[in-house]
């Protein structure tokens, strides 16, 4: 099976703060989106893997992991994969920056 | 390569004795298909942690130990609400009350026990209940929202925890008990004296040496009448007299039982190939009812399946330790003397504590302690390994000797058997922890939690794995025992603080580059403790890194576990307006707020806002914000004083008010929370602050480091003034001195115990010279402070940034 992705543009990197996640909305799935200090962006989906849930976007950023804001679970933002001692996955969007715009792929 | 057979595991029971038994097979072999069968619709769960349920400070899913994935991760097949009625050794499949029947290589039993029922008249009533599991859990919270009166039969372990939890949720509670001392299977006369006094303060009531003869009342129980008759209002009775292992299985597949299922030291039924664990045993002629045996148990018997070498299991010393906040008791091994014993006691009617060590031939084989109880698990270890008391355990023991200790604690660490559980609450053993440590090269407590788990749930055992990292490390634990702010460097607190000094570092990144930090951009823990000290040192000119702060910190309002905030403005010392409450209404109106909570710091939390909505909440609030959020100043609490109250002596409210309104918004090492009263009867608690002040006919006394939080601490009293200039001046000095030594996080209970309160009184009592600078300096940071909500609101971009979801995606042609 063929799958094709879908990229949406979500506006000028300028708009998402250095380590301070974003949330935007894309056909209905929230996504947050962080930017590293080395200048990459990443998308998650905005939902921690931690059995109770809650939003990822307001985690501590440090390198290519943060840490969520209600468990403190660590995440690598490149493979979405929970760092141990905890085990989860969080799923990840491609990420493009053009010209300063970030676009965020999803599959059709 | 040839594949081992696999052979089929069917375990009985899904409680904590059996999934722990699972937990350590899994690590040793993976050649078992495994399937679970639990009575109960539950994955395993914590039972021990019941009584947090009830008491309300943990809910079910918090203490789920394996949810349903871990099942389904390592391949096992659970069915639940299911029993099994019949093992057929002779066709080896096991039949349950649903109709299945599953064959088996192997068996484990695990099924536990059932609350002991008192076979009296009347207690099949409506309203009778056990404790044991969630359903009677749920049973007795939705009886507290309907009924007021319980009873709680049975003075022991459960029972009281029970009426505890009961209490908690506002219902008269009577403890009734058979015998004159509560507890008295695992503590003596002295300390469940003092047991029974905290808990009769904390609400709770007795009827000692009473012998309950029937229940009454007609569907529902609505008494008990006693043995001489005379009869006690109840609408719930919690049946806590003890427990029977549940052994009907085994007795009617014809197994051999007594008490408990018969098992020998490899925890062998007398069916081949069937073996028990757990409560529903009976072990040398002991069935256990608590949870360190079980794990021991489990230990022996999974490596026994696996065909691994183990030492027989011998049987366990049993410590109790009481699970109710703010009551700590523990007792271990012999605890009431005989002529045959030695006793050493030590008993402080004033501070509530009480220690008992019993010794027989110099050989420590009980203690009980009361209030204070740090030597537990120290204590727990010299009576399993029979240890001879000497001068460094006396010392270090009863707290007499200043730097006794040490070495004998290593010896005793060195004693321990490899597979003996440090971590009772994961199952990890001395040898998975001195493993992690000479493979991989952990040096810290941290890492150790990291790798193992061990010390991450209740955190209990930590000694014993200090000790043990002391012990494999030797003498280069000195060097690497030194603790690191986290485990991204080694450096300490102090060093931290003295390098960026010394080095003029401006920012975390800085910090974290010329430290060497083993993570360029820090962690979780180091990047915000940074953030502080930076902001202490340059309090004129650092920047404070939002993305260096926690997110309450950066939101400014409290994350809920869905994602939504609570907002709480300020009310200084507690006292609102008409005005502002109606905005307060209004704007709960219009957010649809979901609870307005009245806090415990005298003030109004809105909770449930939707993140969108938090800077629309302030603008139209148009409040300061209470930094509910912050490491900063909390609140402070008043009584009414002497504006209104007949006893007052000085003007609470308004000492209150003026303190809130001078010392708000500075950044501290942590929370913050005052009292002032006005007078010695102390309504607004100043014993449970970091700074409590009372005041009295002639002017003020001040007390520091109260807590009445996860670790209560009562507050030492600092010292008196006279005037209210001089206690505005003791108040900042003793703010600022704690912003400048304090470890971040670090509450001022910790922090005077850790610096002395002497030597915090030489500093700002002693030397007048010094409290003028610390005045100083902490009036030169508060000139820095502005209200968050008011800087939010005018700051479109971080606005933006922080609270709204962008949600103008437009797809890429």
């Amino acid at each position: 099976m063929e799958m094709t992705t879908n990229y949406y543009s979500i506006g000028s990197i300028d708009e998402c703060l250095v380590q301070v996640g974003r949330v935007v909305i894309i056909e209905g799935h929230e996504i947050a989106i962080f930017r590293t200090t080395d200048g990459n962006v990443y998308a998650l989906e905005n939902k921690s893997p931690h059995p109770k849930g809650g939003p990822l976007a307001e985690a501590i950023v440090s390198e290519h992991y943060i840490y969520d804001p209600l468990y403190d679970w660590k995440i690598d933002l490149t493979s979405g994969a929970v760092q141990a001692p905890d085990t989860g996955q969080v799923a990840t969007y491609p990420v493009i920056v053009k010209n300063e715009e970030i676009q965020v792929g999803l599959y059709a | 390569m040839q594949t081992p057979k696999r052979e089929k595991l069917v375990v009985i029971g899904n409680g904590m004795a059996g999934i722990s038994t699972v937990e350590q097979i899994l690590k040793l072999s993976d050649s078992f298909d495994i399937t679970v069968f639990g009575s109960e619709p539950h994955p395993n769960y914590n039972r021990i942690m019941l009584s947090y349920v009830l008491e309300g400070s943990k809910t079910v899913d918090d203490i789920v130990l394996n949810d349903w994935s871990w099942y389904k991760d390592n391949r096992i097949t659970l069915h639940t609400t299911t029993t099994v009625k019949r093992i057929d050794a002779v066709n080896k499949q096991v039949t349950t009350d649903n109709g299945v029947t599953e064959g088996y290589d192997k068996i484990i039993i695990a099924t536990g026990s059932n609350p002991f029922i008192l076979p009296i008249p009347g207690s099949d009533k409506e309203g009778v209940v056990g404790f044991r599991d969630i359903s009677d859990c749920n049973q007795m919270l939705d009886a507290s929202q309907k009924y007021n009166k319980a009873v709680v039969i049975g003075g022991g372990l459960l029972g009281l925890e029970a009426a505890k939890g009961l209490v908690n949720l506002g219902m008269d509670v009577t403890v009734v008990h058979l015998m004159d001392d509560i507890m008295e299977r695992q503590l003596d006369h002295s300390a469940s004296s003092m047991l029974q006094a905290e808990l009769e303060r904390q609400g709770i009531k007795f009827a000692m040496g009473r012998q309950t003869s029937e229940l009454i009342g007609e569907n529902r129980v609505s008494g008990l009448r006693f043995s001489d008759g005379s009869v006690l209002d109840a609408e719930l009775v919690v049946m806590a007299v003890g427990i029977k292992p549940n052994i009907g299985l085994a007795k009617d597949s014809g197994m051999e039982v007594e008490r408990g299922i018969v098992v020998d030291d490899y925890m062998r039924t007398s069916f081949e190939d069937v073996y028990s664990v757990g409560e529903c045993t009976q072990h040398r002629g002991v069935c256990y009812g608590l949870v360190a045996p079980l794990f021991e148990q489990g230990h022996v018997l999974a490596k026994h399946i696996c065909g691994v070498d183990t030492l027989p299991y011998e049987g366990s010393i049993v410590a109790t330790k009481l699970k109710i906040s703010g009551v700590d008791v523990f007792s271990a091994g012999e605890f009431v003397e005989g002529p045959e014993h030695t006793v050493i006691s030590a008993k402080d009617e004033w501070k509530r504590t009480y220690k008992k060590v019993l010794l027989r031939d110099n050989v420590i084989v009980g203690a009980v302690l009361f209030g204070d109880v740090t030597e537990s698990s120290n204590l727990q270890k010299l009576i399993k390994q029979q240890s001879e008391m000497t001068d460094d355990i006396y010392n270090t023991v009863m707290g007499t000797g200043c730097c006794g200790g040490g070495a004998k604690k290593q010896s005793s660490v060195e004693t321990m058997a490899d597979d003996e559980i440090v971590c009772g609450c994961n199952g990890i053993t001395k040898k998975t922890i001195v493993d992690v440590i000479t493979d991989q090269g952990l040096t810290t407590v941290d890492e150790i939690k990291a790798c193992t788990g061990a010390t991450r749930s209740c955190g209990g055992c930590k000694p014993v794995v200090e000790q043990i990292l002391q012990y494999v490390l030797g003498d280069g634990f000195k060097v690497a025992s030194k603790q690191g702010i986290c485990g991204c460097t080694s450096l300490d607190r102090d060093e931290v603080v003295a390098e960026i000094t010394a080095k003029g570092m401006t920012t975390t990144r800085e910090v974290m580059n010329v430290l060497g930090w083993s993570n360029a951009e820090g962690c979780s823990k180091c990047r915000p403790a940074i953030n502080y000290y930076l902001g202490m040192i340059y309090p004129e000119s650092y920047e404070d890194e939002k993305e260096s702060r926690f997110v309450n910190e950066r939101m400014n309002a409290n994350i809920q576990k869905d994602g939504t905030y609570t907002v709480v403005p300020r009310m200084y010392g507690g006292i609102t307006t008409p005005e502002d409450l109606k905005k307060i209404a209004e704007v709960s109106l219009k957010y649809d707020v979901k609870v307005v909570k009245v806090t415990g710091g005298q003030r109004l939390a809105m909770i449930g806002v939707a993140k969108g909505d938090i800077p629309k909440v302030w603008e139209e609030l148009n409040m300061p914000s209470g930094y509910a959020y912050a490491k900063s100043l909390r609140t402070v609490k008043t009584c009414v004083g002497s504006q209104f109250c007949r006893f007052g002596t000085q003007d609470s409210m308004a000492m209150g008010e003026l303190l809130e309104r001078k010392f708000e918004r500075l950044d501290l090492p942590a929370k913050f929370k005052y009292a002032v009263n006005g007078c010695p009867r102390n309504c607004a608690e100043a014993c449970t602050k970091d700074i409590g002040i009372v005041g009295n006919d002639g002017g003020w006394e001040i007390f520091i480091g109260g807590n009445g939080g996860i670790k209560p601490r009562i507050a030492d009293s600092f010292c008196k003034v006279k005037t209210d200039e001089e206690l505005i001046e003791i108040c900042g000095a003793i703010m600022q001195y704690y912003r400048e030594t304090g470890k971040y996080l670090e509450r001022t209970s910790e922090w005077v115990e850790r610096i002395g309160l002497t030597q915090i009184q030489s500093a700002i009592l002693d030397n007048l010279d010094n409290r003028k600078e610390l005045v100083d300096r902490i009036e030169i940071a508060l000139q820095q402070v502005e209200d968050p909500w008011r800087k939010m609101l005018n700051d479109g971009k971080t606005r933006t940034a922080l609270y709204e979801d962008s949600k103008s995606a437009i797809l890429v042609e």
